[in-house]
């Protein structure tokens, strides 16, 4: 396929899409799926009938998982949008009856409230329009375009010069330069590269992936090609948590339907670039995010890490130099291709450009997901995209990045939101997920929460935090409990210290981040918790308890 | 005639380990140098003609220039490096770490077969450390006594995996893999069968000898064990016949 | 050179190995698709049997040891039949702070299962999941692959009560 017959099927679809009068378009992502999307659309088609004026479409997310069913309406005259939400199968005919009409007041949901209005959309930007079980439709909006232009117009070296001039920073949490990332697997002399997807987004409280899986899943393929033709990959995997059946079943289909446009497989664009790509299941395991317990994962052992260096750069699959990248910096370089990385870079602040996408949940009033500019302030993620704290409750602490992320109080809510910045106030930038606590949260709680979690995520390779995460997990108990003392915390503080220091992978490194920036903002409701101990107790001859210590 | 030398493949480096000048190939190991030169890390997991595993942190080292620490034993040297090896904050560490895996399962030194011939224990003694201030955690694993020469004591056990790596890189029978996950994670022989009905074992021993501590030993060698055999006395026998 | 290898015959006629021979034979019976072929074990079956592991380590040529190792190092296979329904439930953050454990309570309350537990009449597995995306939806579950989303306890237990009632 080349550049012109590429326009062809995106000139064919436009035309289609030009016979309509309406355009209905539905979420069918997983969450407005689960709120009954499915049964909206058959009663959407039911109600259309044989009208071939309107058109009924399954999309994917279009951000508001709060509002889901969600539905949008777009009338080919004028181009105006009106968007429902909370719809029924019930009122499917009321909707269909509405067109051209005037719209159905009880069900529309507002979009210029700055939940849609603030946000800025790059990987996102087909999410919510186009249908993700259909190759033409990306197509149509300028899908593999980015990929076409790579293989017939530019070199390797152009293509990283560009990524590299874009600024991109590694979108899965850890921020390094993406550019960089791609020129060290580029310069590996290796007769066998590999180019990996890490989908295995184990956050609990992060849906960004699944998000762009579900709604664009070609914008990834599209990603991972223009890497591997890039850094000289012949094949990819993509590594997908087995939790997401919609995203695995939808990426398959786009695969397949890559491969059937020769998009992907052999020769691509009749020329001698060839990539093929694998899905590989997860298997419910949070430290297989890591590089190295991916590939142990992807090559079918035991999802542990290894120490780095060697990175996966020089050695990574089966020994071979690997790249590995997250959805969401895959889902950029298809857009800093087609626009350029000058574009990229202008977006955002001084160390991280682009954009960023967040799953808002927890305490707020719109939950789902959203895509802002880096530096924006945190407070205007919260109160004002979010629409701030439901049931006349008040913020106490929005949690970043995860079980190796922290809390950010009140105080701090000014920071703009950029790698750097979010560091520095104890927290990280993470895969992106934001959970909101109000305050009828306690700190304590949460800590213990995500201590139990690492306890229960640790790989078990090695000592600090196999044992470290389990005994920090029993002392947050004991405070939480009430049964603490100060002993238990200066304890509890001293192992955090060891197990951030001598964990060998980033799981370990980051387990104690939401205890310590927790024990930073809020160290007054664990020192409420503490009892006395034993030798500040008076004697009194009543119960004594004893601890078993040695 | 002088033919010209080939180039040589590897390099030789000059680093600095405790501040003494070392020189070494580039493809040796923190670690490797360091034993080399008499300057001891702890270690436990590590193991001279296995693979490198990187899990006990023991060995991790300060190197200039990097805010991580590294573990001795994965790390490669490279020109100019400076590392040290034994600063107070590591041997704090290393202490706290021994404390861990103390708590973790049960290591009382004094009904321990291995007492007196342990790698922990000796590490233990050699870092200072006196007593375990974190919780112990009290559970009871169960002991495998199923083969004709060999036992398998799991609260003894600390994970090192020096016992998978011989089997399966020394002996090619990979009878021992590590299950679980976590504080879960415990050894097991093929399905997680007695090893006693194991068939891929070839009881060879070097999982027994390649242990650091008192997880696994030679039958017969516990307290109580001792049987007597009146066969080594045939002259009992022969009395008996006569009579 | 290569070395032929027989694979060993399915361990019984039941039919579901085929499926199971299907992913290792896509896969070129490379050991490294032994994450994949255990999903289609445990897709076929329900779970993981020593049987089941014994087969799959044959066919591969993997020691047993470590078939045994990757089926208890991931939390979605199970070495247990599950019951004839199951229900999942989130305890990621945002259904954590919403209220999942509730959830856990109630379920408990009614049917006397915690997570990872079967009820003794093999009608219900409780399971729960390490964040399954719908933070949105908080709290959420999953009954038999239907989608719940921000459940509260007692319509959770009702709509259980449905699905374990429907069969009778």
């Amino acid at each position: 396929m080349n550049i012109d017959e590429l326009r062809d099927v995106a000139e064919k679809v436009r035309e289609e899409a030009a016979k309509c009068s309406h355009c209905l378009r539905v979420c069918t992502a997983a969450g407005c799926q689960s709120s009954g999307a499915g049964a909206v659309v058959e009663g959407l088609k039911a109600a259309v009938g044989d009208n071939p004026q309107v058109q009924v479409k399954s999309v994917g997310c279009m951000g508001l998982c709060s509002g889901g069913p969600l539905v949008e309406v777009e009338s080919r005259e004028g181009g105006s949008k009106v968007m429902y939400q909370k719809v029924t199968p019930g009122d499917a005919s009321e909707i269909v009856e509405s067109l051209g009409g005037r719209p159905v007041e009880r069900l529309v949901c507002p979009t210029d409230i700055p939940f849609f209005a603030s946000q800025q959309k790059i990987v996102l930007e087909n999410s919510g329009v186009i249908d993700p079980e259909e190759i033409d439709d990306y197509i149509a909006a300028d899908g593999y375009q980015a990929l076409v232009t790579s293989l017939t117009e530019m070199q390797p070296d152009d293509v990283l010069r560009e990524v590299t001039r874009s600024g991109l920073r590694g979108r899965g949490g850890g921020g390094y330069p993406t550019g960089l990332k791609w020129s060290t697997v580029a310069k590996m002399p290796a007769e066998q590269k590999f180019v990996v997807c890490n989908a295995d987004e184990g956050d609990p409280g992060a849906f960004m992936d699944r998000g762009v899986l579900e709604s664009d899943p070609h914008r990834v393929l599209e990603g991972m090609a223009i890497a591997a033709y890039a850094v000289g990959a012949s094949r990819g995997y993509i590594y997908i948590r087995a939790e997401y059946p919609l995203a695995i079943e939808r990426l398959k289909t786009a695969i397949r339907q890559a491969g059937r446009r020769r998009l992907l497989g052999l020769n691509i664009c009749e020329t001698r670039f060839s990539f093929d790509v694998e899905i590989r299941l997860g298997a419910g395991a949070f430290v297989c995010g890591e590089e190295t317990a991916l590939m142990a994962s992807v090559e079918g052992l035991r999802g542990q890490p290894r120490p780095r260096p060697p990175y996966p750069a020089q050695e990574g699959l089966w020994g071979y130099p690997t790249l590995i990248n997250n959805v969401e910096t895959f889902g950029n370089v298809p857009s800093i291709i087609r626009h350029g990385g000058e574009w990229f870079a202008g977006i955002g602040t001084e160390n991280s450009k682009g954009t960023k996408i967040f799953a808002l949940a927890g305490r707020i009033q719109h939950t789902g997901l959203i895509e802002v500019p880096m530096g924006i302030p945190l407070r205007e993620i919260v109160h004002t995209i979010g629409g701030g704290i439901p049931e006349g409750r008040t913020f106490k602490a929005v949690q970043t990045g995860g079980p190796s992320g922290g809390c950010i109080p009140e105080s701090h809510l000014d920071v703009s939101v950029d790698y750097d910045n979010l560091r520095q106030v104890g927290s990280i930038m993470g895969s992106g997920g934001m959970i909101v606590m109000d305050d009828t949260s306690s700190m304590v709680d949460v800590a213990r929460y995500f201590m139990d979690f690492c306890a229960s995520e640790s790989c078990g390779k090695c000592v600090p935090c196999r044992v470290g995460t389990h005994e920090m997990h029993g002392l947050l108990d004991k405070i939480a409990r009430g049964q603490g003392t100060a002993a238990d915390l200066a304890l509890l503080e001293e192992l955090c210290e060891v197990v951030q220091a001598t964990s060998l992978c980033g799981l370990g490194q980051t387990a104690p981040n939401p205890v310590l920036s927790t024990l930073r903002y809020f160290r007054h409701e664990y020192e409420q918790l503490l009892r006395p101990s034993d030798d500040e107790k008076p004697a009194s001859g009543g119960q004594v308890v004893t601890e078993a210590k040695s | 005639m002088i033919v010209p030398a080939t180039p040589p493949k590897v390099r030789v480096v000059t680093l600095k380990i405790d501040d003494k000048d070392l020189s070494a190939r580039e493809d040796e190991t923190i670690l490797e140098v360091a034993r080399q030169n008499r300057i001891a890390i702890p270690s436990l997991c590590f193991l001279e003609g296995l693979s490198i595993w990187g899990a006990c942190r023991l060995c991790v080292v300060e190197m200039k220039g990097s805010s991580r620490l590294l573990s001795a034993c994965s790390t490669r040297v490279t020109e100019g490096m400076e590392v040290q090896t034994n600063t107070e904050r590591l041997r704090h560490y290393r202490r706290v770490i021994l404390e861990l895996l103390f708590a973790e399962r049960n290591h009382v030194c004094s009904v321990c077969v291995s007492n007196g011939n342990c790698e922990l224990q000796s590490l233990a003694q050699s870092c200072g450390l006196d007593h375990v201030r974190v919780p112990y955690r009290t559970s009871v694993y169960e002991v495998d006594p199923t083969h004709d020469l060999f036992r398998l004591d799991h609260n003894r056990c600390i994970l090192c995996t020096r016992c998978v790596r011989v089997c399966d890189e020394i002996e090619g029978a990979h009878t021992w893999d590590v299950m679980g996950r976590g504080i879960g994670c415990r050894v097991v022989t093929d399905l997680k069968r007695p090893w006693g009905e194991s068939a891929s074992c070839t009881g060879c021993g070097k999982c027994v000898q390649v242990c650091p501590t008192g997880a696994l030993v030679s039958q017969g060698t516990s307290a109580g064990e001792m049987r007597k055999d009146r066969r080594f006395l045939p002259y009992l026998s022969q009395m008996r016949g006569v009579r | 050179m290569t070395i032929k290898v027989t694979k060993p015959a399915p361990p019984s006629d039941d039919k579901r190995w085929k499926l199971v021979d299907v992913t290792m034979r896509r896969n070129g019976y490379y050991g490294h698709a032994l994450i994949e072929t255990l999903h289609s074990v445990q897709d076929a079956f329900g779970y993981l049997d020593d049987v089941a592991m014994q087969y799959v380590a044959q066919s591969l040529g993997l020691p047993l040891s470590r078939v045994y190792g990757v089926a208890t190092f991931y939390h979605l296979f199970t070495l247990k039949p599950m019951g004839k329904h199951t229900c999942v439930v989130c305890t990621g953050t945002a259904c954590y702070i919403k209220g999942a454990g509730q959830l856990l309570d109630a379920i408990y309350d009614r049917f006397g299962v915690r997570v990872g537990e079967t009820t003794p009449d093999k009608q219900l597995s409780v399971m729960g999941a390490r964040c399954l995306g719908a933070c949105g939806l908080a709290p959420a579950a999953v009954l038999d692959g239907a989608w719940l989303a921000n459940q509260r306890p007692e319509q959770l237990v009702k709509r259980i009560e449905e699905v374990i009632n429907d069969e009778h």
